[in-house]
Parts: C-alpha cells; sequence; structure tokens
C-alpha cells in the first residue's frame, strides 16, 4: 500500500494565533438514518463520543462524532483505524440502507489555536461566532473564505477545520493571513 | 444581506452560505401535458413585489433544499419551512396575514 501523506504535510504559521495542518486523519462519511438506534450506537462504539445533537459535535479523546446534516454523520477515529472501523459499521448495518465510506484521503485538518481564534475565523466565514451562540461543541458547516469547510471547537482557543484536500493550501494560507492581521477586539 | 433560517440544521445561514433555486411550489407538466402547460411549466413565473415564496439551497451547510416565504419590495422574510410540503404551514401564512393582509400569491392566500 502506498505510504499516505497529508495535503500539506504538517505545515505550521506560528504566531499568537498558529495556524497548524493537523495531519493524516481517519475520516468516515455515514448517511443514513440518523434516528436508527443500531446506526447511534455503532457511531458510539467506533468512537467512544456520545451521539451528537443537530449542530454538534462531541469528542472523546481524538475521535469524534460532528452532525454533518439531518442523514450524514461525520466519524473521526485515527488515520489507520478507518478500515476496521468501516467494517463495523457495515457488521451493525448489515441490510439496511446506509452508505459508510472512507473520506479521510479526499480532506485536510487544519487547527487555529490561540487566544483570538474566534477572531481569525469570524473574518473568514460568514458565522456568528460571539461566545454567546458559539461555543465547544457546536459544529457548523459553511464556507470559509472561497471554499467550502466545516469546523467546530475543541476548546475556548481552538479550532478544528475541515476542508477539501484540493483547497487545503488555500485555507491555510488563508486562516494565517487572518491570523497575522491580529486581533479585531469585537469579541 | 439576506439571512434565512435553515429547516433543516437550524442555524440561521447568511445568503452566502445559500443558493437561490427559483419558485417555490411549481407543480410539475412533464409528459401526457399540453404543450401550453409544458411551457408554462418551464418558462412562465411570478415577479411579484411584495409576498414571495421562493425555494432556497443551503449549498455550504446541510445541502438541504428548503422553503422561504419573504417579501420582495422589503427583504422582511416571514419564514421558512420544509421543501416536503406541497404549500405554506398555516403559521407561515398566519405570519404574512399579520404582516400584509389581503396578500394573496398563485393559489395562495
Amino acid at each position: 500500500m502506498s505510504n499516505a501523506v497529508s495535503a500539506l504535510q504538517g505545515a505550521v504559521a506560528p504566531g499568537e494565533v498558529t495556524v497548524r495542518e493537523g495531519g493524516l486523519q481517519g475520516m468516515i462519511t455515514l448517511r443514513g438514518d440518523l434516528s436508527n438506534a443500531k446506526l447511534k450506537s455503532v457511531c458510539k462504539a467506533v468512537t467512544g463520543a456520545a451521539f451528537p445533537k443537530m449542530g454538534q459535535a462531541t469528542m472523546s479523546g481524538d475521535n469524534a462524532l460532528a452532525w454533518m446534516s439531518p442523514d450524514e454523520m461525520l466519524i473521526l477515529v485515527p488515520h489507520a483505524d478507518t478500515a476496521d472501523a468501516i467494517a463495523k459499521i457495515d457488521k451493525a448495518l448489515k441490510g439496511q440502507h446506509y452508505l459508510a465510506e472512507n473520506l479521510s484521503d479526499a480532506r485536510a485538518l487544519i487547527f487555529v489555536e490561540g487566544t483570538y481564534s474566534r477572531e481569525v475565523m469570524a473574518k473568514a466565514a460568514p458565522v456568528d461566532l460571539h461566545p454567546s451562540t458559539f461555543q465547544p461543541g457546536d459544529f457548523r458547516r459553511t464556507r470559509l473564505g472561497q471554499v467550502a469547510a466545516a469546523f467546530w471547537m475543541k476548546d475556548d482557543d481552538t479550532f478544528a477545520i475541515i476542508c477539501f484536500r484540493s483547497v487545503a493550501d488555500y485555507t491555510f494560507k488563508l486562516l494565517a493571513a487572518a491570523a497575522k492581521g491580529g486581533a479585531v477586539g469585537h469579541f | 444581506m439576506l439571512t434565512l433560517n435553515c429547516p433543516y440544521c437550524g442555524v440561521d445561514a447568511d445568503e452566502t452560505d445559500l443558493h437561490g433555486e427559483g419558485e417555490a411550489h411549481l407543480k410539475r407538466h412533464g409528459p401526457g401535458s399540453s404543450d401550453d402547460e409544458f411551457h408554462d411549466y418551464l418558462f412562465q413565473r411570478q415577479n411579484p413585489k411584495g409576498v414571495h415564496f421562493e425555494r432556497w439551497r443551503h449549498i455550504y451547510g446541510c445541502g438541504k433544499f428548503f422553503h422561504a416565504a419573504r417579501c420582495t419590495a422589503t427583504l422582511q422574510v416571514f419564514g421558512t419551512y420544509s421543501a416536503q410540503t406541497l404549500e405554506p404551514p398555516q403559521a407561515i401564512k398566519d405570519t404574512i396575514t399579520a404582516a400584509r393582509p389581503g396578500w394573496s400569491w398563485g393559489d395562495f392566500s
């Protein structure tokens, strides 16, 4: 098997707010009936995270579950465990209408870390990121600059961003430029 | 700037997160219909000043189509609702009636 490399191979733009590529991350798109008890339990079994509500992401260590749409769940597991996780899902949902696909290498993971990371994100996304409306646990699919992206907060100062691999460089540079521009002092 | 609440994922989506998908509640005329019906289905659209019903797609978000009721003159949004319906829910109609008494649009009023 070929040697997997992440889109930006761990690029880092250091600063008061650091933009860092997250490296290889296993990502599984699971489409199906999210109210299905078997689907819920296999999601929990594979990640160890609780099943998220609408618009939420739940984490367990580096694993996560993210609510993408009314019929789509994003499952984050270690890159090397992706095939095993899909096998478990296939076994649990056998005979049902669903789709589980390994999209790890189609996407990139980027972190924005630092005191004003909230403002860096708000510069690029048309989303109300005020602390009263967006908190760790919330998950949002939207755009960053000109490209589609999804993000959530790992903690008060850290955002995790997922975008398509083909636009990883653009997204990274956009966020790095926004971070370099400094704090706005709005939030 | 238009901000619509997506009924499928509950977020207030900015216009740039969305894609306009034309008039809502079109009745499809396909095989077996007359040429006039098919022509009107393809080309005839309402262009009201005031209350209007539209289809939108949350294209950068959940990807779902939904319906929105809004005023084309003031950009006031009366509400958004599921696309799995043949007519606007009564609550939306009531909101419009409160703001624009005597309104009508297509077969709705």
